[in-house]
């Protein structure tokens, strides 16, 4: 076995030896798991009574063919801070509690130790994204069809959504690990990934819809280049046609630039410095 | 078996900011021998082995295991065990996961963590959390991290602090039969009395300076040399020696002077015209800890 598979098991099991990966794995499933329900159910709802006032085809606004996308993309949009944390927390929690030593020690090679926890956490995000996934999709489609809406689980524009959110949530894994050791702190990392995701992002988003330049920036953000690479999203919905987005491909290459570049700069200063 | 090979320091030197924590340390450690790496607190010992395991760049000089820098050996484990101060453990996890870790990171055979639990006496504990350790656990759950790769070399820090007594009387002789086998020992203490009756050789550091090297008999024979003297005309003795630059401390049986062999201290007293009563080198009774004390300075006292 070479030093890098032998380290990729070690930070497998790592992870998978603590509590924190199965706490937000089922914070995340139950969370976009409620709210898909909640916001299927409620359009359901909406375009069955009559208290619809849309245009013809719409619900609340919302194109039908567009309703059953928003929902299932739910588990990236609503979800994507998830395997963000556990990336960072894959990293800064070696600092918090001086296992650098012990990790370094049996891998000397500090590069070949970062590289691992990319590896092994595109893995995992890509199985929260599932999990987030099957939530989204099966109690989506289950509200969707309660009302007669098509989830439109027959198409395969609505697989390719699918994989490209699983995609999604295993670069937010690597984008995670990279903000950990661009900041080895576990509460400024942790503070970082919520007030951006929650508000600075969703702010920006939203002034990105009424101002010019801002719309040219933001739809560079993370959150942003995300749901591109989606290609559906709540926000996206709610802000129609008023912000420019990238390309589905676009936004993926953006949000692994974002992960790249934290790695490279924290990999070149803080997990280079001496563990004492 | 695995046989040890020695430890090379050279010139390893460390700056941090404006701290010299160690300065131009050169110094051989050979296998077969339980050598003490000694020194106050904040001498330099853990800043040494951390530079040695290559946790902390030196500055200058380098540390060799063998002739390899350590992130030059291809299973580091299988060369070098290290235990190293406070060590740290991710509380949620238990010793034997620990354990696992390290071993699935470093390419030891996994079933080899019972094989080191049982050695250091933890079996009992291993699936319990590290959180709820006492510090002799911890200390003892450090150890059994070093032995995974049954190495030819183990690099202890501190390993006794936290123990208990029959865990220090356990780890000495555990100390004494791995260099018995040939490995290599190197073990730091801030102090001698703890590992006096295990080394037989002792590295002493104070201020970042390698200040003694050699067995632990070289080290009584540098113990100052101290003499009691005495004179009819006391006051007139202690100017003598006060323009000696000698320390002289006066007590009921006469003046204990220290640092001076008894033919100096009677020369200056002739060339001052001071007669002598009482002129008599004395025998330490504690020569080790003494030479000890005197060669790190009154910091050691700590
Ligand atoms: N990361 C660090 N930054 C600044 N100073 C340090 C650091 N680590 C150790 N030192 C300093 O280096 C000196 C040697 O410390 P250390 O190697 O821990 O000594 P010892 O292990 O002998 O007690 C001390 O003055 C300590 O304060
Ligand atoms: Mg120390």
């Amino acid at each position: 076995m070479t030093a890098f598979a032998a380290a990729t098991r070690a930070e497998l099991a790592k992870i998978l030896s603590t509590r924190m990966w199965w706490v937000l794995l089922i914070v995340l499933v139950a969370y976009v798991g409620l709210l898909a329900a909640g916001i299927a159910f409620g359009l359901g709802a909406l375009g069955t009574s009559g208290g619809n006032e849309g245009p013809p085809g719409t619900v609340a606004g919302l194109p039908l063919a567009l309703v059953a996308p928003v929902v299932f993309a739910l588990a990236t949009s609503v979800g994507y801070p998830l395997p963000a944390l556990l990336g960072s927390l894959s990293v800064t929690s070696e600092f918090r509690h001086k296992t650098l030593t012990p990790t370094f020690l049996a891998t000397p090679r500090r590069g070949g130790v970062l590289a691992a926890k990319w590896l092994v956490l595109l893995v995992l995000g890509a199985l929260f994204g599932a999990a987030a996934l099957v939530a989204t999709v099966g109690l989506g489609a289950a509200g969707l069809s309660a009302f007669g809406l098509d989830p439109q689980l027959g198409e395969s524009d609505t697989w390719a959504l699918i994989g490209r959110a699983v995609l999604a949530m295993a670069l937010w894994g690597v984008v995670g690990v990279g903000l950990g050791v661009l900041v080895p702190s576990q509460v400024g990392s942790i503070v970082i990934i919520l007030a951006f995701t929650q508000f600075v992002e969703p702010i920006l988003r939203t002034a990105a819809g009424f101002v010019d330049w801002a719309g040219e920036v933001g739809r560079f953000l993370p959150g942003a280049a995300s749901d591109a690479l989606v290609g559906a999203s709540i926000y996206t919905a709610i802000s129609a046609g008023t912000a420019s987005q990238l390309e589905w491909w676009q936004g993926g290459i953006v949000l692994l630039g974002y992960a790249v570049l934290f790695t490279v700069i924290g990999a070149l200063t803080t997990w280079r410095s001496d563990v004492t | 078996m695995p046989t040890g090979v020695p430890i090379e320091f050279e010139g390893v030197t460390k700056r941090f900011g404006t701290v010299d924590a160690v300065s131009d340390l050169t110094a051989t450690v050979l296998p077969g021998r339980v050598t003490g790496f000694l020194g106050p607190n904040g001498a330099g010992k853990t800043t040494t082995l951390r530079m040695l395991l290559g946790l902390v760049t030196p500055t200058r000089g380098r540390a060799t295991i063998g002739g390899s820098v350590y992130r030059d050996l291809d299973r580091p484990f299988a060369t070098v065990g290290a235990a190293l101060e406070a060590a740290s453990f991710h509380p949620g996890r238990s010793a034997r996961e620990h354990l696992r870790v390290l071993a699935l990171g470093s390419r030891i055979d996994p079933a080899r963590v019972d094989v080191v639990l049982e050695a250091v006496g933890l079996t009992q504990y291993s699936r319990r959390r590290v959180a709820g350790y006492s510090l002799g656990m911890r200390q003892r759950l450090g150890l059994a991290a070093a032995l995974l790769g049954d190495p030819g070399v183990l690099v202890l820090d501190e390993p006794i602090n936290g123990l208990d007594p029959e865990g220090i009387k356990w780890i000495r002789s555990f100390l004494r039969s791995l260099a018995d086998e040939g490995r290599t020992v190197l073990v730091s203490s801030h102090l001698l009395t703890e590992v006096e009756q295990t080394v037989d050789e002792v590295l002493i550091v104070a201020k970042g300076r390698l200040v003694h090297s050699g067995s632990l008999a070289s080290l009584e024979a540098t113990a100052a040399p101290r003499v009691l003297t005495d004179a009819p005309n006391r006051p007139a003795l202690l100017g003598v020696l006060r323009a000696e630059g000698l320390p002289a401390e006066e007590g009921p049986d006469g003046i204990l002077v220290s640092g001076a062999e008894p033919g100096r201290i009677g020369h200056a007293a002739f060339a001052a015209g001071v007669e002598l009563s009482l002129l008599a080198p004395q025998r330490q009774v504690s020569g080790l800890e003494d030479a000890f004390l005197t060669l790190v300075g009154e910091e050691g006292a700590l």
